[in-house]
């Protein structure tokens, strides 16, 4: 094996270009003749509009270009779709509204676009937009699910009557009914998962272009899926067919789901170059992001758990309420139904699961997918009922768990919500977390912090997730207008270094470096002779992009497939060369041999022959490159145990966390330095999910929290240094038995933090809290448990 | 942001006169304010006139039992000073938790002042250190200075020089820091010094104030527990998101007793 | 239009631009120093700083116009002949940057730190970094890097 295969901490590749400001972000992108796009959005939640006056704007100098709503409907163009249909009860599609690029008589949210102005210079762009006068006449507004479910709530959309988008079940509701109907006890708990507003740090950015000789369009874009952007600008919003469109996203500074979804202004931008014949960027401003990127989360769950007297699980009942915003993003409805719900078994045998969905339209910025999409909720949902089943039960909450877990001579294991898990040990992963996080002597650090004045508590959540997304015809039969398989072709030059096309997206993940670890494992040849291709649809053949922990189990896998093509082409050349028969052939460490023998040819030998096919197998086409399509057979399930510690200052609320461990099962791993870097993020989000982060609306439908100064996204002084392992499982059915670990952080930490919280407080009587717990609402928390 | 024309005056009158000029002139200190101020275009001046040039704004000095720190001096400065370390480290230490690092590099003591953010860290301690705030023509006390939320007594072409801060015996800040902005959500800076014992609040309300009855309690008996029972009315108070006016008018006691037993 | 004599990473620079011009879009968008990001309007999240003078500063909160006479490092300037700074190769060693948005910043902030206090504790290195948002290493590993170049002695 060459240096730098499966297993070993490769430095970075990309990160020599990172650290020197040296990368090309869409916004350092900068073409000839390009112009700057201003959008014009909405102060109100909700009104009519009932006039646009875009004279002044139009006259306003450097000036372009000024479309509006008006301009859209004209040309019947601009339609973003949603690429993902669920079912009612009674079997009939979800209300899908439409999902204008420009609003023309209605806006639904603040930060809805309702105009498009172009002009040479940004500053020019902004001076024109504050030029444009929209005659608003004010509606009411729903900003929350509270308002939205109300009798004679004000409607989003006339056709979704009670503001509902669908009204979803899975599950047996007769076994589940029944398992309550002989349970011992029914826990029961209320909880709201607080919406996110996603903030990659880089904000989102497009450039159109086109080229009136050739008719070729192209948009780069931030997105995380160039190809699924391409696909829907061509066949859904704009109509260009795909051959004429090139999309590119190239470095891309974080995404978390944000930039998975086809947004207005990648419409927009390539809309006005077209009309312009030149380049149009535009980059949002971070208080623009905080009213156009899709928002994550927003659940409200009336949660239900069903136990025998031993503690045994018979059955969960979840009702949720989910907010999707005013406009159904790209894979929204999938999100609080397909990735929510088949996660409430959790690691747990619960044989009977009943969950019904409310998803609710509101005046507010769409929900999708964000950094764990779904799951995150159910993990919540279950590991803090868990928790408080625990409390009422007098079990010991870690003894409660372990007593339910699927054990490992139980894999492949049938859950009652749909997945099929095919690998974990769910105890190994709870046991190393304990001895490495030192429960067994937490009591001694609680009454240490009592007399320094401080609550200390721990908390645990053991969490399964479902990720490496997915197999399409399961997708599809679930309601999922795409596929999800993933492509990769490996191209092998002739002096044998090796480029990888890949269909998945890299803003964050190391993939140049990730892919070409595999490269150096199958193929033998050093890092540094493989180049790591993504981000552009005229070189990719096809893909699906990044998110939901997809990329090297599903991406992955089929670089791996590609890798075999070209190991079994290249035994057919060196046997020629060899005079052996293909069978005879082994490869190992670069190296073709004939079995038994010391004759050998080098890859690098056998590359070269393959473009100077001088000496040749006849029959075999010359070339060594290989293409190939992977469809994952069932969806991967990471797993593991995070314990957190938090200390609480009584007097105001502030809540700290003072150690986190983590121990998860993340399947085969390529490069540890950057899956243990991947689960810091993860967890750093978690913790601001807990104690930090909070959209808020007022009631009108304002966003209080609009920018970083409202809304608090961690920082270095919130976060502990925390002690991260994994103790892996390898998944059974993808060619590298990696599982994904892009959001096991996300997933398991919050209850783990929160169940932290309550237990500081248990002394106080208090069963719950929800999230964000800041500091107001800990000392509330503290100050009503001692009154009451 | 609109344009505007740009003065770097090499002295004070210069500056004054820049000022006097403008239709609407705006001093421009650090920057750290006011630029953000403008980017979201809440502020529009015709003319921005630069005090970074003037030698007059320089220097931090002791003068007999006052502290004079040039109205130009950085919080970086400020908080690495060893002079004011050594006369009054309740200051330093609080010019060294303003906003960020890259902000105390930029952002002056002058600027704060003039700008007068409720948030702002340092009008509490120019409150309850009972500092004088010296300016190109006048002394003001800081009991006259600041008049409401982002008003101060300063005329539009008046120039801050200095800060003279009377050497307390003791003193000390506590800061609640706005989980996001990092702000101020509430602070309180406790002085017992020359002008008896003071108790500034900022972030709590719309402009930085005193109260009254924790002075007096402090000034029997400089302890914690003495103005354990002293509660602030949240009437009055500023409320968001992050903290209601309930709850700051709770951590204003919180943060007063810590300040106190700070002081040692 | 102000005339605007000043060095940038070693190199005299000189420009007529508009007062209202921000430091870092005379950086970006007049010198091509794409290196330095915008991550937000409100001077929070520091992904623009740069040295003037040697210290960190926002350049989204700085106008190009007060850098006039002086000197500004951006990232592009760490490096001598190829080689990375310790700071530089601290982060590359101890993988303290995913997606590299931040980096620019999160650097030129730790450069300035270890500089101020080259034996900065954990604690004080998360205090210092106030000034730096980051949303895909929860710092953990940026921390390390800080830590490791500042035992290093690296500026």
């Amino acid at each position: 094996m060459a240096q730098g295969g499966i297993g070993a901490s490769v430095k970075r590749k990309e990160d020599a270009r990172f650290l020197q400001g040296k990368g090309t972000y869409t916004d350092d992108v900068v073409r000839p003749q390009q112009a700057h796009a201003v959008i014009v959005r909405s102060p109100h939640a909700h009104a009519h509009i009932r006039a646009i006056r875009t004279e002044a704007a139009r006259r306003s100098p450097g000036v372009l270009l000024v479309l509006t709503g008006a301009d859209l409907a004209a040309e019947k163009i601009g339609n973003l779709p949603t690429g993902w249909q669920v079912f009612n009860k009674d079997g009939t599609p979800m209300v899908e509204p439409p999902h204008a690029a420009l609003c023309a008589e209605e806006v639904r949210c603040v930060g809805d676009q309702v105009a498009l102005v172009v002009a040479e210079t940004k500053d020019q762009a902004r001076e024109a937009a504050s030029l444009v006068e929209v005659d608003y006449q004010d509606l009411p507004a729903v900003a929350n699910i509270a308002q939205a479910i109300k009798a004679g709530a004000p409607l989003v959309w006339p056709q979704a009557k009670g503001n509902t988008c669908y009204d979803w079940h899975f599950g047996d509701k007769a076994a589940t009914d029944a398992a309550f109907a002989k349970a011992h006890r029914v826990v029961s708990l209320d909880l709201v998962n607080n919406r996110l507003i996603p903030n990659a740090i880089e904000p989102r950015s497009a450039i159109g272009e086109y080229d009136r000789a050739t008719d070729d369009t192209t948009l780069v874009t931030t997105s995380q899926n160039p190809h699924l952007t391409r696909l829907l600008l061509a066949a859904f919003s704009y109509g260009i067919p795909e051959h004429k469109l090139r999309v590119v996203a190239p470095d891309v500074g974080g995404g978390f789901g944000s930039k998975i979804y086809h947004y207005p202004e990648e419409f927009l931008v390539v809309w006005a170059a077209r009309k312009l014949s030149r380049p149009v960027k535009w980059t949002a401003v971070r208080s623009e992001s905080f009213v156009s990127d899709a928002h994550g989360r927003d659940h409200v769950t009336h949660a239900e758990l069903a136990l025998d007297k031993d503690g045994t699980f018979l059955g969960l009942r979840v009702r949720t309420l989910a907010n999707l915003g005013a406009y159904l993003s790209t894979f929204a409805p999938g999100i609080p139904t397909w990735f929510y719900a088949t996660l409430l078994a959790g690691c747990y045998r619960t044989p009977a699961i009943y969950a019904e969905v409310r998803a609710l339209f509101t005046h507010t910025v769409p929900v999708d997918a964000y950094r764990g999409a779904g799951r995150p909720e159910a993990t919540y949902v279950l590991e803090r009922i868990v928790d408080v089943a625990a409390g009422e039960m007098g079990v010991d909450r870690v003894e409660l768990r372990r007593r339910n877990f699927i054990r490992p001579d139980q894999f492949p294991y049938k859950t009652p919500v749909a997945l099929e898990y095919d690998s974990g040990d769910y105890v190994a992963t709870l046991d190393l977390a304990l001895k490495k996080a030192d429960w067994a002597g937490f009591e001694k650090r609680r009454s240490e912090a009592k007399a320094r004045g401080k609550l200390r508590g721990i908390g645990i959540s053991t969490y399964v997730e479902a990720c490496g997304i997915a197999p399409s015809a399961v997708a599809g039969s679930l309601g999922v207008r795409a596929g999800l398989y993933e492509t990769a072709n490996v191209r092998v030059h002739p002096t044998g270094s090796v480029t990888i096309f890949t269909g998945t997206h890299s803003h964050g993940q190391g993939h140049e470096t990730t892919y070409a670890q595999l490269a150096a494992e199958y193929l033998g040849v050093p890092l540094d002779k493989v180049e790591v291709s993504h981000g552009d649809t005229s070189k990719i053949p096809f893909g699906m992009g990044t998110y939901g922990s997809r990329s090297l189990a599903v991406g992955g896998s089929a670089v791996v497939k590609a890798l075999e093509k070209v190991i079994a082409k290249g035994k057919k050349i060196a046997a020629h060369l060899l005079e052996a028969s293909e069978g005879d052939v082994d490869f190992k460490d670069g190296k073709f041999t004939v079995k038994g023998t010391d004759r050998s040819k080098t890859f690098g030998e056998v590359a070269l022959t393959a473009y100077i096919p001088h000496k040749y197998p006849a029959g075999l086409e010359p070339g060594l490159e290989e293409t190939a399509f992977y469809d994952p057979k069932n969806w991967t399930y990471p797993a593991g145990c995070h314990v957190c510690e938090v200390e609480i200052d009584p007097e105001t609320g502030v809540t700290r966390v003072v150690a986190f461990t983590g121990m998860d099962d993340v399947g085969r791993v390529v490069n540890p330095m950057i899956v243990e870097g991947q689960v810091h993020g993860g967890v750093a989000q978690g913790i601001g999910q807990a104690l930090l982060e909070g959209a808020v609306y007022d009631d009108k439908g304002q966003l209080l929290s609009g920018s970083f100064l409202g809304y608090t996204v961690p920082r270095a002084l919130d976060l502990p240094a925390y002690a991260v392992g994994t103790h892996n499982t390898m998944c059974t059915h993808n060619p590298l038995g990696s599982k994904g670990v892009g959001e096991v952080g996300a997933i398991g930490s919050p209850p783990a933090v929160m169940n932290a919280v309550v237990d500081a407080l248990a002394h106080l009587g208090v069963r719950h809290l929800d999230m964000p717990a800041t500091p107001e609402r800990v000392w509330r928390t503290i100050r009503d448990a001692k009154k009451s | 942001m609109n344009d505007f024309a740009f003065h770097r005056p090499k002295d004070l009158p210069t500056a004054v006169a820049a000022q006097k000029k403008a239709t609407d002139g705006k001093y421009l200190g650090g920057g750290q304010s006011l630029l953000p101020v403008m980017k979201l275009g809440l502020a529009a001046p015709t003319d921005l006139v630069a005090l970074s040039g003037l030698a007059e704004l320089k220097g931090i000095r002791l003068d007999g039992k006052e502290l004079v720190v040039g109205a130009g001096s950085t919080h970086a400065e400020v908080a690495a000073s060893a002079e004011v370390k050594r006369a009054i480290p309740a200051l330093a230490a609080l010019a060294g938790h303003i906003g960020d690092p890259q902000v105390r590099n930029r952002g002056t003591l002058g600027g704060s002042l003039a700008h007068d953010d409720p948030s702002a860290d340092y009008p509490a301690a120019v409150l309850a250190l009972g500092a004088t705030v010296v300016t190109d023509r006048r002394k003001i006390p800081a009991d006259g200075f600041f008049k409401g939320m982002f008003e101060t007594a300063l005329a539009p072409d008046e120039v801050i020089t200095s800060v003279r801060f009377p050497v307390p015996e003791k003193a000390a800040y506590e800061k609640f820091p706005h989980p996001a902005s990092r702000f101020a959500l509430v602070g309180v800076f406790v002085a017992r010094g020359p002008a008896g014992v003071r108790v500034a609040v900022t972030g709590a309300a719309p402009s930085v104030f005193r109260v009254a009855d924790m002075e007096k309690a402090l000034a029997s008996r400089f302890a914690a527990d003495a103005i354990a029972g002293v509660s602030v009315p949240s009437a009055g108070l500023s409320g968001d998101t992050f903290g209601s006016a309930e709850y700051r008018a709770h951590l204003v006691g919180v943060m007063a007793r810590r300040a106190v037993a700070a002081c040692g | 239009m102000p005339a605007i004599a000043l060095e940038v990473n070693g190199k005299r620079v000189t420009a007529e631009v508009e007062a209202r011009l921000l430091l870092v879009d005379f950086l970006r968008e007049r010198l091509g120093l794409t290196g330095t990001h915008v991550g937000c309007d409100t001077s929070q999240c520091g992904a623009c700083t740069v040295h003037v003078g040697g210290r960190s500063v926002k350049s989204c909160t700085m106008l190009a116009v007060e850098a006039d006479g002086g000197s500004v490092t951006t990232i592009e300037g760490l490096a001598t002949n190829g080689t990375l700074s310790p700071m530089q190769e601290a982060f590359r060693e101890y993988h303290g940057l995913q997606c590299g948005f931040c980096t620019p910043g999160m650097v030129m902030s730790a450069t300035d730190l270890v500089r101020q206090n080259p034996g900065a504790s954990e604690a004080q290195i998360r205090e210092w970094l106030e000034g730096n948002l980051c949303r895909c290493t929860g710092y953990q590993n940026i921390v390390k890097a800080v830590q490791a170049a500042a035992r290093a002695g690296g500026r």
